[in-house]
């Protein structure tokens, strides 16, 4: 069995990221960059159902700058097999991106495809679902629970109002939520071993066709703090003038 | 050709996206996946489908795309499922995407969130037709008159199987429609504790109840109760965050509310900060307190 995680290199999540300033960017100087945490838990997910399930070969893809390497790298100590760098400097919305991956599924073949539900850069939550279209492949996105048993996944998922279990047939997209497990940490040995894996860099297969192009980028705007009260009785005072409760 | 769609999942979303449909400016029409249609939307044409309820994304994405012909933007509510299912069909349709719309700045450039909320950006569409998802907050709901409704079937047959669900919602209002949201965090202890001081406000202001990432974590609280970045946007008239030290994660969920009260033993958690009202003092004495002041 083939498992296809493809994974995003995005600035580190915990940092404060500002826009430059006219705007047109955002300032990202000195920051450090992540693999996607959604996508870590994907390639994390995909470690372990090798584990569990024996004979599966793991690869890892990521559309962008030679930088990506970095995250590919540490995919591959991560456990992943072997890493794919298909390399451009050109931008990408979702629909691109899941453009990309379509046409490298149909030279990959694998028969399941996991990644993060979304990038905690744009947050748009679209690539996944996308490609599950273009591919006419079963989707399960929020995944929190998976299990592998032939050509069947079975996937419980988040959903609105609590969560539901379905049952996919393979080949399948399976988008990755929080709940889903806590990656491993990284050993040595890993780090090592990661370094002689095999990582092949290609070319995109087509120049991306945008649908959205971002045009600006702003500071949201913050709330102030408000009072303090110094009781539960003013408190509800407060709130009654305020015509809440 | 320059007209909007609605995809209702639940009828009530309809309503909700009435004031972004009028700021496009051109006629929109409805249709109500599930349920009744509600009589006072101003939709020109209202479809019902009746479904009992909504296949997978699979086949619903499938079901409504002859209906999404001819249309320049198809909008639905923010949510998991819509964000499930809409990404899906904007690909099926060829088109573009923008997810958790906050503002529209014409009919092809609109104002989202990005960065776990700390940033807004400006996007431009370059496709038609365009698919978006709407954090309704920033829309004032619009009235006007509807036409009858016609009856349509959406196709529901998907290779996946729905072995179970589960939903836990009972008889509360939902998180990303309520008036009034008590949410509790970590210092909660338990579920029955979470249960009896947080459900018990919340109950008492005909509210919802919401927690934080770590409180879901720990098994205090359901997932589909977590408020923040990768749970749930909510923007009530009336938050009351308790026992909550507010998170970065948690804050980009609740910024939207009109005001926030903050109940907190620890005088500089980073809630206080963004808090119309705050006070310190401990939950388990101050959260019942409050309770009973209101039912006097």
């Amino acid at each position: 069995m083939k498992i296809l995680v493809p994974i995003k290199r995005v600035v580190d999540p915990y940092a404060k990221v500002r826009p430059s300033a006219d705007g047109s960017g955002l300032d990202t100087a000195g920051l450090k960059f992540e693999i996607n945490p959604f996508d870590e838990i994907a390639i994390e997910e995909a470690v372990r159902l090798r584990e569990r399930n024996g004979d599966i070969e793991i690869i890892v893809l990521s559309i962008g700058t030679s930088e990506s390497e970095e995250q590919l790298r540490k995919a591959l100590a991560m456990g992943a097999d072997r890493a794919i760098l298909v390399e451009t400097s050109e931008v990408y919305d979702s629909p691109s991106i899941a453009d990309e991956l379509a046409a490298q599924v149909n030279e990959i073949r694998p028969d399941l495809i996991l990644m993060g539900k979304q990038a905690t850069d744009d947050d748009a939550n679209q690539a996944g679902q996308m490609l599950a279209a273009l591919l006419d492949y079963p989707q399960a996105t929020f995944a929190s629970k998976l299990t592998v048993q032939g050509s069947v996944a079975l996937v419980t998922r988040e959903t609105d109002s609590g969560e539901e279990c379905l049952e996919l047939p393979l080949p399948a997209v399976i988008t990755t939520d929080l709940r889903l497990n806590e990656p491993r940490y990284i050993a040595l040995p890993g780090i090592i071993k990661a370094r002689s894996k095999p990582l092949d860099r290609r070319p995109p297969t087509n120049a991306p066709k945008l649908r959205t192009r971002i045009t600006r980028y702003e500071l949201a705007p913050t709330r102030s703090a408000g009072v303090k009260v110094n009781s539960v009785d003013e408190l509800y005072q407060a709130l009654k003038s305020k015509g809440v409760v | 050709m320059a007209r909007t769609l609605i995809l209702a999942f639940e009828p009530s979303e309809a309503v909700s996206l009435t004031g972004f449909a009028a700021q496009l400016q051109q006629p929109f029409d409805v249709i109500f996946l599930t349920g009744q249609a509600p009589a006072d939307i101003g939709a020109e044409r209202v479809f019902v489908a009746n479904l009992d309820q909504v296949a997978p994304a699979d086949a619903t994405a499938k079901g409504v795309l002859s209906l999404c012909e001819g249309y320049s933007h198809i909008a639905s509510v923010s949510s998991m499922r819509s964000k499930d299912i809409l990404a899906r069909l904007a690909s099926l349709l060829g088109g573009a995407m923008v997810t958790d719309v906050v503002s529209v700045e014409s009919n092809t450039v609109y104002k989202r969130p990005i960065l776990a909320g700390s940033v807004i950006a400006t996007v431009e569409v370059l496709q038609t037709p365009v698919v978006l998802t709407v954090r309704p907050a920033g829309f004032s709901p619009v009235s006007g008159n509807d036409s009858a409704s016609e009856a349509v079937t959406i196709s529901s047959e998907s290779v996946v199987t729905v072995v179970s669900q589960t939903s836990r919602g009972g008889l509360r209002p939902d998180l990303t429609r309520a008036k009034v949201i008590v949410s509790g965090g970590r210092p909660l202890k338990d579920s029955e504790t979470f249960e009896r001081i947080v459900g018990g406000l919340a109950d008492r202001l005909g509210g919802a109840v919401g927690a934080t990432r770590a409180a879901v974590d720990a098994g205090i609280a359901g997932n589909e109760l977590q408020v923040g970045q990768t749970g749930k946007i909510v923007a009530p008239e009336l938050y009351i965050a308790a026992g909550i030290s507010g998170s970065t994660q948690h804050m980009a969920g609740i910024k939207d509310s009109k005001l926030i009260v903050a109940i907190n033993k620890d005088p500089d958690a980073p809630i206080f900060q963004v808090a119309d009202l705050g006070l310190v003092a401990d939950l388990y004495d101050a959260v019942p307190a409050l309770q009973a002041l209101i039912g006097s």
